[in-house]
C-alpha cells in the first residue's frame, strides 16, 4: 500500500464552496466530453471566459496535456495585445491553434464587409466552414447563461444540426449530471462548461486562481473615439470619422470582441481586487455596456444563435 | 469582498400557467438587485410598447421570441443571483401540462422547490401532480408560494386553508414535517418575495428570500458508501509523471481517502487507493461533488464506464431491474422497446421488457399494466441490459440510482429513469386513496 503522502500535499477536507462546485462541474463536463466524443474543439479568442475554460481544461486532464486542439474565429479585428496574449497562451500549454480567418473570406469574396464595419455577424460561415473541415464534433465554448435571456435557455449540452442551427424549441431535456452527447454524422455538439456560472464567479475564479488575463482588461491609457455611447479604438473598422474626435482616456475593456463593436469602460480598476469591485457595482450588464450587436434588436442573440453563432 | 466562501443553493420553480411564476422570479431578481439597469431599460421599453403602465417583470425572464409574444414560458430558463449569504441557481420551469417534462429536467438537481398557487384558486391538480414529481425525483424540501394574496385582500383564514391542504398533500408524499414551508405572497405587488410585507401582520414566517438564504443545504452524501464512476483514463509518461495512470471523475457519492479498499465493477477486482489527485495537489481526502482522479496500489484494467466502489458495500450489478421512468418523448413507450440506457460513465443497450404500472395524473394514483407510456407520462417499468449495471435505488442515491434512456436511432433522450421498486411517493402505503386526493375535505 503506497499512501505515503508529501509535507505539503493533503489538505484537510473543506466544504465546497460555490466556486469550488463550479469548477468541479465544469471539469466533469470536460471529462464526459473526452470519454464521448471524437474530435473535441475549444474555442479560444484569448477572452476572459475563454481563458478561464482553458484553464479548467488544463485542470481536468492534468498531468496529461489538453486532449484537443483550439479554434480562434479572427475578425480581424482584434486589439494587438489579446493576439499576442492568444499566442503566448498556445505555446505555454503546447497546444495546436486553428485559426478561421474571416479576412480570408472578406478578400475572396465569400463574405462582404458590413456597411457599418461590425465584423462579428461574419464569424458564424467562418466558424461552421471550420467545424466542418475540421470534423470536430464538439466544440467547446465559454458562453454563460447569465450573459443574455436567450442563453438562459441555453443546455450544457447543445445539439446543432448539419447547418450548426440552435433550435430551442427542440432541445433535449438536461437530467441530473448525465449528459447525453448522442448526435448523427454532420451534426455537432456545443458545449457550455461555464453555464452556471455569472460573470462575478468568473472574476472571483481568476482571482483565486491567478489567471493571466490581456492587459486590455486593467485600466491603461487609450486613444480611443465614442460612437454610439461606447468608446471604442481606433482601428482598421471605419474609425474614428472625421466628426468623431480621438481621445486619450483612462479605461478597460469588459469584453474582448471585434473591435468594431466592443467598446471599453471608463474605469481606474488597475488589478483584480479593483476589477471584483468595480463588476460588483456595475449597474450595467456586460453585454449591455459593451456590445453593439446584441442592441440590434429584442431577439438579437436568439436569431443569431439560430444561425448557428455561438 | 474579493473571493466568496458561499455556499451554492439549486432550487427550481414549479405551478400551474398564470399563477405568476415568472413575475415571481422577476421580483426576486429585481428586489435582490440582480437586474442591471439596461435590462431593466429594456423591459420598461417592452412594456410600453405593449401598452402597459409598469413594467411586466415577467418580461425579465421570458427570453425566446415566442414566449414573449405568446406570453408564455417555453423551456427552462436557468437564473442566478447572489446574497451576501448565499449563491442561487434557480431552474425557472414552465407550468404548460405539455410542458410538465421541462419540470422533470429543472428539479433532477434541485435542492428546493418553488410550488406556486393562486391564492384564489387554490391547490389545484396540477399543483398535487408537480408536488408528486417533485418528490419522486427526491427533491428535499418544497416552499409554497401562495401568490395574488393581494387579489383575497391578505385575507389569513384563506391562506390557512391552502397551506394546510398542501402540507397534507406533501406529508402523503413523504415530506416531513419542517421541510415544507407556506409563504404569502404577491409577486406583482412584492409582498414577502424579499421585502416584508406591512399588509400580513399575521404571518410570522420568513419572506421567500430569507427562507432560500438559510434552509439548511442537503448535504453531498458524504457518510454514505462510495461511488466513482470511472469518467476518464489519464495517461501520460514525462519525466515528473513516469507512466502515470489516473482514473478521473467525481465522487458521486461518499468520501474516498488514500489507502481505502475499493472494487472495480463490473470486473470485482479489489485493489486500495494510493493517491487522491487535483492540478492543484494531493488531497487526503475528497467528498461527494468534488472531481478529482484516483491513482490505486495495482494496475488493474480499468476503463470508462467502470464503477469504483467502496470495498464493504458495493453495489451489486444487474443485468434486470425495477424503474421508474418519467417519460419525455412524444414517441410513446411500449413494452419491449429496444433502447439505449447511460448509467453513470457507462452506456448499454436495453430492454423495456413490461410495463408495470402507470401513474394516473388525474386521480393520483396507480393503474396497473398499462399498454403504453406517453409523453408526460410517468410509470414503472422492468427494464433489462445487455451488460450489468451496478445501480442503486435512488431513494438511496440521487446520483447513482438516476439514468438516462436515449433512443439507439436518432440519440434523443426518451426518459428519465430512476432505479428502485416503486413510486414510494405516489403510491405508497400512507399514501390517503385517490378520492382524497381529488377532492380533499375541509
Amino acid at each position: 500500500m503506497s499512501t505515503q503522502q508529501t509535507p505539503h500535499a493533503a489538505a484537510p477536507r473543506q466544504p465546497l464552496d460555490a466556486l469550488a462546485r463550479l469548477e468541479s462541474e465544469a471539469i466533469h463536463i470536460f471529462r464526459e466530453v473526452a470519454g464521448e466524443f471524437d474530435r473535441p474543439v475549444i474555442l479560444f479568442s484569448g477572452g476572459k471566459d475563454s481563458t478561464v475554460l482553458l484553464h479548467l481544461a488544463v485542470k481536468a486532464f492534468w498531468p496529461a496535456p489538453v486532449p484537443f486542439p483550439l479554434l480562434h474565429v479572427d475578425t480581424g479585428h482584434n486589439l494587438d495585445e489579446v493576439i499576442e496574449f492568444r499566442d503566448r497562451t498556445v505555446a505555454r500549454y503546447g497546444l495546436r491553434l486553428v485559426v478561421a480567418n474571416v479576412q480570408d473570406y472578406i478578400d475572396d469574396g465569400r463574405l462582404q464587409e458590413r456597411p457599418d464595419g461590425t465584423r462579428n455577424p461574419l464569424q458564424t460561415v467562418p466558424l461552421l466552414d471550420a467545424i466542418t473541415s475540421g470534423r470536430f464534433d464538439a466544440v467547446f465554448g465559454g458562453g454563460r447563461r447569465d450573459e443574455e435571456r436567450a442563453r438562459a435557455k441555453e443546455r450544457i449540452f447543445s445539439l446543432r444540426n448539419s447547418f450548426g442551427q440552435w433550435e430551442p424549441r427542440r432541445q433535449r431535456p438536461e437530467l441530473w449530471n448525465l449528459y447525453n452527447g448522442r448526435h448523427r454524422a454532420g451534426e455537432h455538439v456545443r458545449v457550455f462548461p461555464l453555464s452556471n456560472w455569472t460573470e462575478l464567479d468568473v472574476w472571483r475564479y481568476i482571482k483565486r486562481e491567478a489567471i493571466e488575463l490581456p492587459s486590455i482588461y486593467f485600466a491603461h491609457t487609450r486613444a480611443v473615439f465614442q460612437r454610439d455611447g461606447m468608446w471604442l479604438t481606433a482601428g482598421p473598422w471605419f474609425g474614428p470619422r472625421a466628426d468623431e474626435p480621438v481621445e486619450e482616456l483612462t479605461v478597460r475593456y469588459r469584453t474582448v470582441g471585434d473591435g468594431s463593436c466592443t467598446g471599453a469602460v471608463l474605469s481606474g480598476a488597475t488589478d483584480l481586487e479593483q476589477v471584483i469591485a468595480e463588476v460588483s457595482a456595475s449597474r450595467l450588464t456586460e453585454r449591455g455596456a459593451t456590445r453593439a450587436d446584441d442592441r440590434l434588436s429584442e431577439a438579437a442573440m436568439e436569431d443569431r444563435k439560430r444561425e448557428g453563432y455561438f | 469582498m474579493g473571493t466568496t466562501t458561499q455556499d451554492l443553493l439549486r432550487l427550481a420553480t414549479a405551478g400551474s400557467v398564470d399563477d405568476g411564476k415568472s413575475t415571481l422570479v422577476g421580483r426576486l431578481l429585481y428586489d435582490t438587485k440582480s437586474v442591471l439597469a439596461d435590462t431593466l431599460d429594456a423591459v420598461h421599453r417592452a412594456s410600453v410598447d405593449k401598452g402597459l403602465s409598469t413594467p411586466d417583470l415577467s418580461l425579465l425572464v421570458d427570453g425566446l421570441r415566442s414566449e414573449r409574444e405568446q406570453g408564455i414560458t417555453i423551456d427552462v430558463a436557468y437564473r442566478y443571483f447572489a446574497t451576501p449569504k448565499r449563491s442561487f441557481v434557480l431552474a425557472d420551469t414552465p407550468g404548460h401540462v405539455q410542458y410538465t417534462r421541462n419540470t422533470v429536467t429543472g428539479a433532477s438537481t434541485a435542492q428546493l422547490a418553488v410550488l406556486l398557487v393562486d391564492a384564489r384558486k387554490g391547490v389545484l391538480e396540477q399543483t398535487r401532480r408537480h408536488a408528486a414529481v417533485l418528490a419522486l425525483l427526491g427533491v428535499p424540501r418544497l416552499v409554497l408560494a401562495v401568490n395574488k394574496i393581494d387579489l383575497v385582500d391578505y385575507d389569513e383564514a384563506a391562506f390557512e386553508v391552502i397551506a394546510k391542504e398542501f402540507t397534507d398533500h406533501a406529508g402523503a408524499l413523504g415530506y416531513p414535517i419542517g421541510s415544507v414551508l407556506s409563504i404569502p405572497v404577491s409577486a406583482l405587488v412584492g409582498d414577502n418575495v424579499v421585502d416584508r410585507s406591512a399588509h400580513t401582520p399575521w404571518y410570522s414566517g420568513p419572506t421567500l428570500l430569507e427562507h432560500l438564504e438559510q434552509v439548511p443545504v442537503e448535504p453531498d452524501p458524504h457518510d454514505a458508501p462510495l461511488r466513482f464512476p470511472v469518467q476518464y483514463v489519464i495517461r501520460t509518461n514525462t519525466a515528473e509523471h513516469t507512466d502515470y495512470r489516473g482514473y478521473a471523475g467525481q465522487v458521486a457519492a461518499g468520501t474516498v481517502r488514500p489507502g481505502d479498499e475499493v472494487v472495480v465493477l463490473p470486473s470485482g477486482l479489489r485493489t486500495t487507493v494510493a493517491r487522491v489527485d487535483t492540478a492543484d495537489g494531493e488531497l487526503a481526502e475528497a467528498e461527494a461533488g468534488r472531481s478529482v482522479t484516483l491513482v490505486l496500489a495495482n494496475d488493474i484494467d480499468i476503463s470508462r464506464g467502470d464503477l469504483i466502489a467502496a470495498a464493504g458495500s458495493a453495489p451489486v450489478a444487474v443485468d434486470e431491474f425495477e424503474a421508474t421512468l418519467a417519460w419525455l418523448s412524444d414517441k410513446p413507450l411500449r413494452a419491449g422497446a429496444r433502447v439505449l440506457v447511460k448509467h453513470g460513465a457507462r452506456t448499454v443497450q436495453a430492454i423495456v421488457g413490461e410495463l408495470n404500472a402507470r401513474f394516473d395524473e388525474q386521480k393520483l394514483t396507480t393503474v396497473p399494466d398499462p399498454d403504453s407510456l406517453a409523453l408526460n407520462e410517468i410509470g414503472r417499468v422492468l427494464v433489462r441490459t445487455a451488460e450489468p449495471l451496478p445501480v442503486d435505488d435512488y431513494a438511496v442515491n440521487r446520483r447513482t440510482g438516476a439514468f438516462l434512456v436515449i433512443d439507439a436511432a436518432d440519440g434523443s433522450t426518451l426518459a428519465a429513469g430512476l432505479v428502485g421498486a416503486g413510486l414510494p411517493a405516489l403510491s405508497g402505503p400512507d399514501a390517503p386513496p385517490s378520492g382524497d386526493l381529488v377532492s380533499p375535505g375541509p
